[in-house]
């Protein structure tokens, strides 16, 4: 099951650029949640907090407090736990190009040390059909190799990578930005069915999306978040005007 | 600024509502002065100006449908949308209703013209009054001055009730005046329905500019 993410105080650097400020939040487990905003407003940066991938970059920083359920991931777990916990998906599908679609899945597992063939063979069945893919793969698992794939099973592939390890949060980093109409809706159904099980956290620039996935959703700009609230009211009536002008066009 | 054209488009959907609310308001303004008067000429003004104001009625709905398929509007221009189709079915009916007045007019030409226990020309005046400040609203995007509107429906509702307790009673006293009475009664509906769709038009309004769905005195949510 997902955990709820509560953001506190949130701020976040690269170099002596202060990319992110006083950011406070609570994402709901089990539910979707969109981030919107221009590009270079600190969306992406956010999520990167969210599993301690900004820090992997020697220039940034980060402070303040990010707890998922009771783990302040900053203080209780270290990265490598966290980002079991915390699963990601980018805007290109990012196959293992040498390794079958079976092996591309089970690959996080391997990493944590996991050998036993048939808690793989299970793994790798369940996360594809998690990610609406086995029905489409289930003969090729081994004979065809992640990179043979369309983009849009590509995509659903690395979603499987990333439920195989069983996490708690589903980070989508514009997960559909690459894809055709048809492949972003499999994505956007996938969205749906997975959070019942995880807490999803969509960055995207397409505010339809948004609309259609998450039940809330915060915008930021210029590093700051300006509003955050049920999807309903963002796209119906924002309180901020700010959130109004870009929604509508007028930003800029 | 970006989404120019949109916005021009947006622009241009205003204007258009507005040709069409000038055309219905000067159809019940028309129809009005046909019963004062008794002018058939006006009513056949009235009934000339309807193809028009339906025609403008298909055209307003088309391209609003146009920019909701084709743009995907939010938050205050998806409202103002909304707003633009509903006000736009309301000011059709606002046609309807003149239309509706003339057709009486024209029955009531065939009576003598008798002094009746309904001051139509007041109810008239009065829900004229709340269709041009319900459109001076929307030109303006003043929800206060919407809010203005919704206030004064109660007026026009009571004297079209109170026309209808006079006229009938008058129907019961002096049957030969049932012909001339009944067309009042019609006319004294149809101004109150005008009044009704004014009130529609200032709640879209007070939608379009706060995102608050007031109609039929819901707390605003």
């Amino acid at each position: 099951m997902g955990v709820g993410i509560l953001v506190e105080n949130l701020n976040a650097w690269y170099g002596s650029n202060h990319t992110l400020q006083d950011i406070g939040l609570h994402i709901p487990a089990n539910h979707a949640t969109a981030l919107i905003g221009p590009s270079g407003c600190g969306k992406s940066t956010f999520v990167r907090c969210l599993n301690r991938m900004h820090e992997t970059n020697p220039i940034a920083r980060a402070t303040g407090t990010v707890k998922m359920g009771d783990v302040d991931i900053y203080n209780d777990a270290s990265p490598v736990e966290i980002r079991r916990r915390v699963g990601m998906v980018f805007q290109r599908p990012n196959p293992f190009p040498t390794m079958s679609i079976y092996d591309n899945v089970i690959s996080g597992l391997k990493l944590n040390g996991f050998r036993n063939r048939r808690v793989l063979d299970e793994t790798v069945e369940r996360s594809l059909k998690q990610a609406a893919l086995w029905e489409e793969v289930k003969d090729d698992l081994k004979k065809k190799s992640g990179a043979s794939l369309s983009g849009g099973q590509q995509q659903r592939m690395c979603i499987a990578r990333a439920l195989a390890v069983d996490p708690e949060v589903l980070l989508m980093d514009e997960p559909a930005s690459a894809l055709d109409p048809v492949s972003t809706s499999k994505i956007e159904d996938l969205i749906f069915q997975l959070k019942t099980q995880y807490t999803i956290v969509i960055v995207t620039h397409n505010m339809q999306q948004a609309a259609r996935v998450a039940e809330n959703t915060g915008f930021f700009l210029n590093g700051k978040l300006v509003e955050f609230d049920s999807t309903h009211k963002i796209f119906t009536n924002p309180r901020d005007k700010r959130t109004e002008d870009y929604i509508t066009g007028r930003f800029g | 600024m970006t989404r120019v054209k949109f916005h021009q488009n947006l622009d241009e959907l205003k204007e258009k509502l507005l040709v069409m609310a000038g055309m219905a308001e000067q159809a019940i303004q028309r129809a009005i002065e046909a019963y004062r008067t008794r002018d058939l000429k006006i009513c056949e003004l009235v009934f000339r100006s309807e193809p028009a104001i339906n025609r403008l009625e298909r055209e307003i709905d088309q391209m609003a449908l146009d920019l909701l398929a084709m743009e995907q509007p939010m938050a205050i221009d998806l409202r103002f949308i909304l707003s633009v189709i509903r006000i736009n079915a309301d000011l059709e009916r606002v046609g309807d209703q003149a239309v509706n007045i003339a057709v009486r007019v024209r029955e009531m030409g065939a009576f003598a013209n008798i002094d009746l226990p309904v001051d139509i020309p007041k109810l008239a005046s009065l829900s004229s009054a709340m269709v041009r400040k319900s459109l001076q609203a929307f030109i303006e995007g003043d929800a206060e001055l919407a809010e203005s509107v919704l206030r004064m429906d109660d007026e026009v509702d009571e004297m079209n009730d109170a026309a209808f307790y006079a006229l009938s009673t008058l129907i019961k006293e002096r049957p030969e005046l049932t012909p001339q009475s009944l067309n009042a009664l019609i006319i004294s509906r149809n101004l109150e329905r005008v009044g009704d769709h004014a009130t529609n038009i200032a709640e879209d309004v007070i939608f379009w500019v706060r995102g608050a769905d007031v109609r039929h005195k819901a707390p605003v949510v």
